[in-house]
């Protein structure tokens, strides 16, 4: 467990620098560790878990800047995994249907499994919903991969408004999977 | 969208590290709150008449000590509630720590007097309006406050409404207190608090709904 802390840790380090592929090698080793942990807590709502996860990973990018560098990594993703947790069964209204507590922290590297389902939700059709100036950006850039300069070039928008399109959107598109 | 092709991505494109944290915004709201305090407070209230006075007094500058503090408390304790699983680190100390040293020089100040004196120390001429008009004079920075915390990810939203209310009571209390007449330790520890906390209870009421994310 501290063994997976320390090589998350590190990954998510090189990758706040600025290494695209670690930043990938430390959500992709999210993404199993999430699975494991929610799908042990929604037993009874197994359909949920991928949706959750994927809601969790694009959190956890959208508010990378709240991580402190001397901060446990495993508070931190805890933390939210937990809060997301939360948020969804209460919007489903169905707390009752929890059976198992939530409150060690360490329990959320203690697993992994990297198995995925299907996800219910399709993020690339709320994608689709996002307005041009965002909607694009990301398109280009973080699915084509695309420089800012190429994508401004193709958008016809400034580099600046690259860059803050593929941010907002991405918080727009996080917005939008709490709405649904 | 397949997981692994969300992962990618979320790791392709302008460089994973380049967002900042958006700090600037608590001092945005500060700033923004403390100068809604003060119009509020220059077209409601005005600033004391014996203000230049006041000046010269030593509890005036203690009094303005205690409401810097609480603000600072209030802000110390919202910045670590807006990072999820961060600790509190202190931040209960630090709200504490103004409060109890005021009671100290409020229970000297009690005992120096006759027990009829006590009353007006204690409820001085303003009591029924002095948690009030703190509470509305925060109500600008509570909204800034909210806005900026929206920024991060609050993880425990009613004690995040809970530090919102506090810092955003704390910033009032310190513009309130160029007006505010009222200079005894027994008056400032009680009334001054209770301004301070019905800003926070009504974040600790509102912060689910305000500050999900």
């Amino acid at each position: 467990m501290r063994a997976n802390e320390d090589r998350l840790r590190g990954l998510l380090l090189l990758g706040l620098s600025g290494d695209a592929r670690a930043y990938g090698d430390f959500l992709d080793a999210l993404s199993s560790h999430l699975r494991a942990f929610f799908r042990r807590r929604l037993a009874q709502l197994p359909d949920e878990v991928e949706d959750l996860v994927q809601e969790c990973l694009l959190a956890i990018h959208n508010q990378r800047h709240t991580y402190e560098t001397d901060q446990p990594l495993t508070a931190w993703v805890h933390a939210i995994a937990k809060y997301k947790l939360i948020d969804l069964l209460r919007r489903r209204a169905s707390v009752d249907r929890l059976t198992e507590p939530l409150d060690d922290e360490h329990d959320v590297f203690s697993s992994a499994d990297a198995e995925a389902s299907e996800a219910r939700r399709d993020i690339g059709k709320l994608l689709e919903q996002l307005p041009d100036r965002q909607r694009l950006p990301i398109v280009f850039m973080k699915l084509q991969g695309l420089s800012v300069v190429e994508t401004a070039r193709m958008t016809g928008m400034s580099a600046s408004a690259v860059k803050v399109g593929v941010h907002r959107g991405l918080r727009a598109l996080a917005a939008k999977i709490r709405q649904e | 969208m397949k997981t692994n092709d969300l992962v990618t991505m979320l790791a392709t494109g302008p460089a994973p590290g380049n967002a900042h944290a958006p700090t600037y915004r608590f001092v945005a709201a500060i700033g923004w709150g403390a100068l809604g305090a003060s119009l509020l407070m220059a077209i409601l209230l005005g600033v004391r008449h014996d203000f230049a006075d006041a000046m010269l007094r030593p509890m005036f500058w203690v009094k303005l000590a205690y409401v810097v503090a609480l603000a600072t408390a209030g802000l110390l304790a919202l910045s670590r509630l807006s990072r999820p699983g961060a600790r509190l680190a202190g931040a209960g100390l630090a709200l504490a720590t103004p409060v109890l040293l005021m009671w100290s020089i409020a229970a000297i100040e009690l005992a120096a007097v006759d027990a009829a004196e006590r009353g007006t120390l204690v409820f001085g001429r303003t009591w029924a309006s002095c948690p009030m008009l703190i509470a509305a004079l925060s109500v600008p920075t509570f909204a800034a406050m909210a806005w900026a915390t929206k920024g991060f990810a609050p993880t425990r939203l009613r004690l995040a409404g809970a530090a919102i209310g506090l810092a955003s009571g704390g910033i009032a209390a310190v513009i309130y207190s160029l007006h505010c007449p009222e200079m005894a330790a027994p008056f400032l520890g009680l009334w001054y608090l209770a301004g301070l906390l019905i800003p926070a209870a009504l974040g600790v009421l509102s912060g689910p709904l305000l500050l999900r994310w």
